[in-house]
Formats: C-alpha cells, structure tokens, sequence
C-alpha cells in the first residue's frame, strides 16, 4: 500500500465485495490479455519521503544557480526578487490545489484573482481587454499570430529579427499548421529596420500581422508607434511580445497603436525554475474580445445580487465550440498569474517605476563600464532597459563566458547561435539583484577574460564539472 | 451563507483610493473588494533597493517619447493588507487538500508536499533555462530520468518534455503527424476524433490545419468499428483517442482499431488525460498508439493551481522521432567509460521546432519526477488499481442505495477509474437537472463531478474519484448523492435553488457574458 492510497487489505476485500468481483483483476476484464503489460514497468522501486528528498536534494546541488555565482543571464527569463509573501499565498492549498473554476460559488477567489490579474495586464499593456493567462512568453506570440488569422485570414506574417528566436521558431512550427507564411523584417543599428519593413510590406494585400518585441531581444527599446502604423497601413495588426518591467516606465502598447501585447511573465513574482512554469500574458483591443484564447473572468451578480465573479465568454473555447474554438487551450497557467498580480500589487503604482528606472540607471553604468573594456564594444546604440548587447572582439564568446564562469561570474548570454551575424555577440542582463558591486566584479572578470583570449591564452580547467 | 455580509452597493469601496466618508452601515460589513478598491495613495509594500550607481538624467538614458505618460494604475497597499486581502479571497475557493473533488477526467488526486519541497531548492528554482548544459547536470539527468520513465509507462521509446500542458501536447502531436506524412510526400487532410472525445480534440485538429471527422460510438460505448471503416481512407492522418474513453470505459476492439488506423497510413493519437486508470497495467504503445501525451497535472499530480500550470509530455514511436520538438536531452556516453553527461540536442534536422520557449515547464517535472520515485513500479500500478476500485466501489455503492432509478450509469459495465451517470430521468421524474445537483452537493462541502461532459449522454454527470480517497469518503458521497434524490422527491427546489450555503449563490452568467465586465474600472 503506497502512502498516498489508504485502501487497506480489508477495505479492499468489502469494496470488491460490494462490487460483486472476485478480485482487481476482474475490473480490468475489458484488457485483452495480448494488450497487458504482464510484468512489472521497469522502474526502480519506491522509495520513502526522506529518501526522495535526498535524491533529488543531489541532483539540485549539481545545478549552478543564480544562487551559486553572480548572473547575468536574461534572455528572456531574469532572476529579479521574488518577495517572501507570494511563497506564503501560493502555498496556500486554496490556491494550490483546486482545478479550473468550473462550480464559481465555490471558487470565488482564484475567479477574483483572475479579475484583478486582467486589470493589473490591462493596466501594463495600455490595453482594454486581457485572458487570465496562457502558457508562456513564445506560445503567448503563437497564440497571437492565430489570433491574427481569424481576423483577417490572410497569408503573410511579417516578425521582427529582434524578437526572441524561439519566440520565431515558435512561429515557425504552428505555421506548419495554419498556412500562414513567417518572414522575417531585420534590423538595422540594433532596431527593427523601418525601410526593410515597408519593403516587405509591399502593397501589404497579403499581410497578415507584424510582430515586433518591446524591448527587441538585443535590449533595444524600439520605437513601436510608426512601425505599428506601418501594420495599420495596410490593414494588418500589429502585435508586440513584451517584457513586464520595463512597461512600467515604456510607452504601453496601447498608446503606440498595438493590437496585441503578448509576454513571458516570469519576471512578474515567478521562479526561473529553468524555464517554467510561468505563464503568457495576452492583452488587446477592445475590437479582438471575442478572438481572445483562453479563460476570461467577468464580474457578475448572485441570486441574491452579491457581487460574484464567474469564467465568462466561454463560447470562444474549446469545450464549447470545439472545432470552431478560438484556441485549444484549457489549462493554462493560474497559479503563476495569481503569482503576477500579486507582484505587481507588492510593486504597487510607484513601485513599479522605481523599480524600471533602478534598473534603467543601472543598466547604463554596466553599458558604460563594460564598453570602456578594450576588445569590447557596444553592439548598438539605443536606448535600453535591463539588457544590453555587447560586441566582443575574440575569436570565442564561450570561451570568454567558461573563464568567467571558472570565477563564478555567468557574463550572459552569447549571441552567436541566434544571431550568426553578430559572432562576438554577448547579452548581458541587470535585474535589482545585481548591485553596483556584482557590476563591477563583472567588468573586472570580463576584462581579463578578453584580454586572456585575445592574447591566445588556455582557457582555465575544470569549467561545468 | 446568511452570515456573508453583502457587498457594497455597486461593487465595493470607489476604486483607486477615491476618499469618501463610509456610512456607520458600510463600516459594519465587511464587503468583498477587489485589491484595487482596497488602495490607498501613498501606502506600499515594496521598497526599492538603493540607486548604488551615479545617477545620471533619465531623459538622457530614455527619450520622454519612449516613455509612458502616466503609471499603471496599480494599487496602493501594505504589506499586511496584501497578505490580508489574498488569505481573505483564498477562502472563497474549494480545494482539494479541504475535501472531496470527484471531477471527472480531471484526476484530483493528492498532492504530495514533499513536492513543493522539493521543487522550491535553490538548485531547481533559481536555475536559469539558458545556463551552459554542462552547469545543469542535475536538472538534465532528472529530465532525462523522467523521460525514459514516461517513454517505459506509454510504452513507446522516445518522450519530448516541452508541451506546457494536455492540449499544447495535443497540438504538438498533430503537427508531429502533420511533419511525418509530409516527410513522405503525403498531404492528408483529415483527422478523426471520436463524438465522445474531449473539445481539446477537435480544436486542436483546426489549429494543426486539419478537417475534424467525427466517429460514432457504438451501443457498448466503445468506437463504432464500422463507422470507422467508412471514414478511414487515405485522406485520413491520423485517429485521436482516449483509452480509457471519456465514458470511463476501456475499448477492447483497440488492436482492431489500431489495424485499421494503421491500414490506411494514419497514425494513432493517445490523449492520456484518463491515463490514471492502466498505468502498469497496459501501455498506449502496445495498443498500437504511434504518440501518446501525458497530463502531468493529472497523473502525476502536479498541483492544479485553480487552472494550471500543468506539462504535457509526448511520447512517440520510432517513425515519429525524428520529428520531435527541438531540443531534446540525450545521455551522452565518454568513449573511456566515464560516468555519462546529458545535454541539450539542438541540432535535429526533421524537428517541427519549438512550442514554446527553453525547455519546458521544468517545475512541473521536479514535482512528478518526484511523484514516481516515491511510488516506483509497484505504486504506480497500485495507484491504478486503486482508482479503478474506487470507482467501481462508488459505482456500486450508488446503485445500491437506489440511486440508479433516477441516475443510471450511462453504460451499465465495468467501469475503470471513472463513470457517467445519466441525469435525464432525474431530470424527467424528480424535476432537478444534473446542474441542480451538482449545485446542491457543494452544500455538503463535495466538489462535483464534471457536468454535461460527454455530450455523448443527456444530462451528464461524470464521477471520478481517484485512489487517493477512503472507502468512507466514497460510502458519503454515495449518501448525499442518495439524500439529495429523496429531498427531491419532496421539494425539487430546493436543489433548484442550490447551492444556499455558500459564499455566493448561483452566479448569473449570462450578464457577465452579455454586458462583460473583465477588469476593474479605474
């Protein structure tokens, strides 16, 4: 008997006896014995809570976390402070442990939550209507090209080369499932290239959607207004991936004429947990409600007209329109929203901006400091956030990046996989966690390192074991 | 409940801190507000880490033109008013670590603490997705672990960790048998799905390009054989198929189905939402299945979280490999006998590509990985057994207490780890619909089980208990489900007026979605 089961050998014996079977084995009589598995699955056997607990306590030590050396890894995912009370709540069996609010009376809370989770998006997005989550960042992007396909149905969609690329990839794979043809518009001094875009938008006929990233995946801040009114020029929509944090000090999507502002929401209270969970958010014109995928919360009124909050324009989903459904998404991401409006409430309306413009002044210090390094230049010249782009001039960004992980430094993330074009290419990324000092420990180890590979140095031993 | 004190009128406190004196009356209740009614100008719970850094004019770092004009209109709150006012609405949820939660399909099984333990070490939650393979040896061996674990329990060799939840696996494997015929310069149109197959089923073909065929279900409740036949051709890609189907019964016909599936050039597509039922016990891919996804969130008891998150792993045979999502873990093995390393494959040419951004939702794993280790081979499939007894049991116990009079089980056979019940001669002789009961049983501190799923049977009412309940948990329900008839019988309304003592009452959904109000005005 497992300690999670409580049937015991006599329960057993009355309940197969009040069923009128001789055995277990009786119940699984519609099995065709060629289809039984008829040994044991070939796992290892049980083991007690402690025991657990230790096994995988060894393989989280084999990890090197933003908790064992100083990080500066971005790209998408960054390590801010998760503040202590959104442990406490989300540990709470109430959040934690129901499912999807089907039976609303009893599920007021995550229904409210819900609630307040759209208008904290709405109010980041500068947009009047936000799902309660979908799964994540790049799926979110996904989500919202097929968005655009039941608006306007037609062929083309135009992506920035400054949009994460598994963001871009993402698009690639549905692709293959909608029709929809992905081009990519390049950049040009690190920003999404203006005239590039009005070439590829052409006579636009067949443009589907624009989708731009606000800030673009090399840190820049991109001037989203015009090329949005490019999109609206010639009837497509125009969709921005964006990254929470910095929208508390950016421009919103909304004010910039986006249609759709989609995002990875793991900044917002949520662990890095080596890439999820986490959840997407989904946020945009009034005009797009009813194309919307995924759970909405609406406020309502009880028998007894008390405030109340249920799932509502449920004729979009799946369970409902089947075939017909705007998205097949079901579960989604709750818990991990739940974690977002908490955070943003922690951060509150002043909060928020403090928070940007910290990282706004910290972010040029790095900028500043670390392109004074000999072999190392800015990769562009825009105005960033929390991420910038370096150009480093060796042989090896890897090789750069070993020697500074052999002094527990992690410089960030190099570009060269994603951005051929750019083989010197390092992403270094600032959250309130890297303080002043951690910056400047930075410059120091990435000066030697460059300078160690440009001179042709060994690279140290004994980095990643 | 009459102790709930109502809200304000027109919903609460003026929004954004708005000052007004409160009448003596509004002072004596204590209404539900939202956060953002709860704000205060000037109040807060965060404060920012010192600037450390000389600071320079942000006009000259960022252009006011990039700027926005104003903030987000987020609230204003303490600390303590913060912790305050999510304790507060947490208790306006049910879960299921307060009570029984029969919902069918869903799995409400236990889960275990030693989870978030677990999944909440620094190693695991503050690992970065994008740190270099050879620095997140841990992380990649426990994937790799539950990889060859969930590739043993489908039987099919190959598992790819990423899709976020059932349906994105859904998705994944659709495109997967989208990549498969056109590698061999096929272009197949449509895909067959059952009639009693969950919505995802059908969304997911139109999201994947395809046409949705629907197959009939014959007398016993398992596929209609000769339905199939005639709607299997060579314009079919692929058949999607819940075994343990969504009526809670096991298809014995399934090597059949599987031949003719196969016959045609399809593949066959296994939804492991009722995956609970045979783990140990048979496996998808000795049924003939080609891709099978799991539901981590439920068999695997990964936490709901009142809608998520949840995993979606898919496991495919040898033919769809090659197509799997980018990137995959693999074990490498040194030449000179070392101990192996793991690491992430980029490099794979046939890939559909990404669903989703890094690796996965990893979290998900640590939890589920954990899950399996603590029950092994054996628990596993003493878990199974358990919820196909238990649902058995509670099957019995409800015909047994009359209660099949006026809600029959939908197809009178052994069930396995669920059943579905028929409210339509309720409905005719009591006067209650499937709704109102469900509704009255949350007056018993019960969740319901699932309603009006399948569409298959009229007033449906779909019960799945799990392993993780106790004989006299199902013994009660068995007893409430039976005191709700007979009170029936006497007064129809008052289930019809159900529920009566909870927070709220029935919710009138049909304003919300005529009139929507999804965000708090400001």
């Amino acid at each position: 008997m497992t300690v999670y089961t409580s049937a015991t050998d006599a329960d057993r014996r009355a309940m197969l006896d009040a069923i009128g079977v001789a055995s277990v084995d009786e119940l699984f009589a519609d099995v065709p014995p060629a289809l039984r598995l008829g040994r044991p699955l070939a796992l290892p056997d049980g083991m007690a809570e402690q025991e657990v607990y230790e096994h995988l306590r060894e393989l989280a030590a084999r990890n090197v976390s933003a908790e064992d050396e100083i990080s500066f890894l971005g790209a998408g995912m960054y390590d801010h402070y998760v503040p202590a009370l959104i442990d406490s709540i989300l540990q709470r069996s109430e959040f934690l442990t129901p499912y999807t609010p089907y039976q609303p009376e009893v599920s007021q809370g995550g229904l409210q939550a819900m609630f307040e989770y759209q208008t904290a998006i709405s109010e980041l997005t500068g947009l009047p209507v936000s799902n309660a989550s979908v799964y994540e960042g790049p799926s979110a992007v996904g989500a919202a090209a097929y968005l655009a396909k039941l608006a306007n149905g037609r062929a083309r969609v135009l992506v920035s080369r400054g949009v994460h690329p598994h963001s871009r990839e993402t698009l690639r794979t549905l692709a293959a499932g909608t029709g929809q043809e992905i081009v990519e518009v390049p950049l040009r001094d690190g920003v999404t290239d203006p005239d590039a875009l009005a070439a590829a938008l052409g006579d636009g006929a067949d443009v589907n959607a624009l989708i731009l990233q606000q800030p673009n995946f090399l840190g820049a801040v991109e001037d989203l207004e015009p090329l949005a009114a490019a999109a609206h020029g010639v009837g497509a929509l125009a969709i921005c991936a964006c990254d929470p944090i910095p929208l508390g000090i950016l421009r919103t999507p909304g004010e910039c004429g986006i249609d759709v502002a989609v995002g990875e929401g793991q900044t917002l209270g949520n662990r890095l947990d080596f890439g999820g969970p986490s959840f997407g958010f989904f946020a945009a014109t009034e005009a797009h409600l009813r194309r919307m995928p995924g759970r909405i919360a609406g406020e309502t009124k009880d028998a007894d007209g008390r405030r109340g909050f249920v799932l509502t324009l449920q004729t979009r989903e799946q369970h409902i329109r089947r075939e017909k459904a705007t998205s097949n998404i079901c579960t989604s991401q709750a818990l991990n929203a739940l974690a977002g409006v908490i955070y943003l409430s922690w951060l509150g309306r002043r909060g928020l901006v403090e928070l940007g413009e910290l990282l706004v002044q910290r972010t040029a210090y790095a900028r500043d400091a670390l392109a004074a390094i000999d072999g190392i230049a800015p990769l562009h010249e825009q105005p960033v956030v929390r991420e910038l782009a370096l150009e480093l001039d060796v042989p090896d960004v890897a090789r750069v990046v070993e020697r500074c992980a052999a002094e527990g430094v992690n410089p960030g993330y190099p570009l060269a996989r994603d951005y051929p074009e750019h083989p010197g290419g390092l992403l270094v990324a600032l959250t309130e966690r890297r303080t002043r000092e951690q910056i400047d420990r930075l410059t120091d180890v990435l000066a030697r390192a460059v300078a160690a590979e440009r001179s042709g140095a060994e690279t140290p031993a004994g980095v990643g074991a | 409940m009459s102790a709930q004190a109502p809200s304000a009128p027109d919903g609460g406190a003026p929004a954004g801190g708005a000052e007004r004196e409160p009448t003596t009356d509004e002072l004596l209740v204590e209404p539900v507000l939202t956060i953002y009614e709860r704000s205060r100008e000037g109040r807060r719970a965060f404060a920012a880490p010192a600037l450390d850094v000389p600071a320079r004019p942000l006009d000259e770092l960022l252009p006011p033109a990039l700027r926005r004009a104003a903030p987000a209109r987020l609230p204003e709150v303490s600390e303590p008013e913060l912790v305050r006012h999510y304790n507060g609405i947490s208790k306006r949820n049910f879960d299921l670590d307060s009570g029984f939660y029969p919902l069918g399909s869903c799995t409400m099984k236990h889960n275990p603490k030693l989870h978030e333990r677990v999944a909440a070490l620094p190693g695991n939650a503050r690992l970065h997705p994008l740190q270099d393979p050879r620095r997140a040896q841990g992380a990649l061996e426990l994937m790799w672990n539950l990889q060859e674990t969930l590739a043993e329990i489908a039987g099919l060799p190959y598992v790819s960790l990423q899709p976020s939840a059932g349906s994105h696996g859904e998705l994944a494997g659709v495109l997967l048998t989208r990549a498969y015929h056109e590698d061999r310069g096929e272009r197949r149109t449509k895909v067959l799905t059952p009639d009693t197959a969950h919505g995802t089923n059908p969304a997911t073909v139109t999201m994947a390009g395809y046409e949705v065929v629907k197959v009939g279900t014959a007398p016993d409740g398992g596929v209609d054989l000769d339905d199939l036949r005639a709607k299997a051709d060579d314009q079919v890609a692929c058949l999607m198929l819940t075994n343990p189907n969504t009526l809670g019964l096991f298809d014995a016909n399934i090597a059949e189905i599987a031949r003719i599936v196969h016959g045609v050039g399809a593949t066959l597509y296994y939804d492991g939402a009722n995956l609970n039922a045979i783990m140990g016990i048979t496996r998808p891919g000795d049924m003939g299945f080609d891709i099978v996804h799991f539901n981590l969130h439920k068999s695997f008891t990964q936490p709901h979280g009142g809608g998520g998150p949840g995993a979606g792993p898919i496991a495919v045979s040898e033919r769809i490999e090659p197509f799997l999502p980018r990137p995959q873990v693999v074990r490498r093995e040194p030449a000179d006998g070392g101990p192996p390393s793991f690491d992430l494959d980029h490099e794979r040419p046939k890939s559909i590509g990404k669903l989703r951004g890094f690796q996965g939702n990893y979290g998900v794993f640590v939890r589920s990985y954990a899950y399996i280790r603590s029950l092994g081979a054996a628990g596993l499939r003493e878990a199974s057994e358990t919820a196909v007894l238990n649902a058995n049991y509670l099957l019995a116990l409800l015909k047994r207490a009359g209660v099949a009079e006026h809600l029959p089980v939908a197809y009178d056979r052994v069930c396995m780890h669920e059943f579905v019940l028929s409210g339509a001669p309720m409905r005719r002789e009591l006067g209650i619909r499937t709704l109102d009961l469900a509704k009255r049983l949350l007056d018993f501190k019960v969740h319901p089980p699932t309603v009006y799923f399948p569409l298959l049977v009229d007033e449906a009412l779909l019960v799945e208990p799990t392993e993780t309940e106790t004989k006299e948990t199902l013994e009660r329900f068995a007893a409430i489900v039976a005191a709700i008839l007979r009170e029936a019988a006497d007064d129809p309304e008052i289930a019809r007026q159900a529920p009566s003592t909870t927070l709220v009452r029935r919710l009138d959904e049909a304003k919300a979605a005529k009139q929507p109000v999804i965000r708090q005005p400001l």
